[in-house]
């Protein structure tokens, strides 16, 4: 973990989100914190070549743009592990895949830009891992306020 | 729901990443022959209407220590569900909340939430004050750490994990 600076944590924390929508959006940002738009721009491009930060932009609502995501999860045999997931994570619509400690031990998300696709890359997974795929469809999703403190 | 062409273009060229400049919504438009007021407008409406959940930093989390990623599956009786959803949402550590289908026999869970943290004691201890909060601690439930992370792309869509 790269050491952050407290006015790289104060951008941090106060931009997941809430990105002014004005002209100089950066500028505007940075007057709440006490800095101009150009050191928080600085900053923001030097964290994100750190890989503390993933991207500055947009997360969309996925099924509003015609898509879809689902999670799904496989009991996958301890021996397996290792070629299964390299099978799963081959595929472009896996997101994210995160070994659990569960009988259900591998679990990703599955994202598609066409909301029909979604039950053919399942049942193309389960074709090439030769696994049941154990989907967990979203039913309703409860909103929080997504942010981590720096 | 149909997207007009320049929403699309919009949707697509933002997606990318907005620019890190001074006037960002200006040169993002200039890419894609639509201009800076326009931008600035379509994405106040996107983010009215729920197309655009957020704008701005998207963090690395494991890279600012958050090594302990716990997800907490409840078996919550179907009628109470929303309500018991609702109150998790407004614990600042749950950082996702989704009600789920089950899958039975094996998995009988419908309610999930993501709790992020830098150790894991600290974890389980914010979701035993969930559930004594909530009134559950009779219900139902299994806290799945992640043991491995072996991909995390820069999705577009969707939330982080």
């Amino acid at each position: 973990m790269s050491p952050l600076e407290d006015r790289d944590r104060a951008i941090v924390n106060a931009l997941q989100g809430g990105f002014p929508i004005t002209d100089e959006p950066f500028a505007e940002a940075g007057r709440e914190l006490g800095m101009d738009g150009a050191e928080v721009i600085e900053r923001i491009a030097r964290m994100m070549e750190d890989g503390i930060l993933n991207r500055f932009g947009p997360i969309y609502n996925a099924e509003k743009l015609g898509g879809a995501v689902t999670l799904a999860a496989i009991a996958v045999p301890e021996a397996d592990f290792e070629a299964v997931a390299e099978t799963v994570n081959a595929f472009p619509e896996v997101a994210h895949n995160y070994a659990r400690d569960h009988d259900f031990n591998m679990w990703f998300v599955v994202s598609t830009d066409d909301a029909g696709r979604i039950a053919g890359v399942i049942a193309e997974i389960e074709r090439a891992t030769g696994l049941e795929v154990h989907e967990m469809p979203k039913i309703e999703e409860f909103h929080v306020g997504l942010r981590f403190e720096a | 729901m149909a997207l007009s062409e320049d929403r699309r273009r919009l949707v697509a060229a933002l997606g990318r990443g907005l620019p890190l400049t001074r006037r960002p919504y200006r040169d993002l438009g200039r890419d894609i022959g639509i201009a800076e007021e326009a931008v600035i407008a379509a994405l106040g409406e996107m983010l009215d209407d729920g197309l655009l959940k957020r704008l701005g930093i998207v963090v690395h989390h494991h890279q600012l220590g958050y090594r302990a990623n716990a997800m907490v599956v409840w078996d919550i009786p179907d009628d109470a569900v929303a309500e018991v959803g609702r109150r998790f949402s407004e614990f600042d550590f749950v950082t996702l909340c989704y009600r789920r289908q089950r899958r039975p026999p094996e998995w009988p869970y419908n309610l999930f939430c993501m709790v992020h943290g830098r150790q894991r004691t600290r974890v389980l201890a914010q979701v035993e004050e969930l559930a004594a909060a909530c009134g559950l601690a009779d219900a139902p439930h299994q806290v799945l750490f992640s043991s491995r992370r072996f991909k995390q792309r820069g999705a577009i869509y969707g939330d982080p994990g």
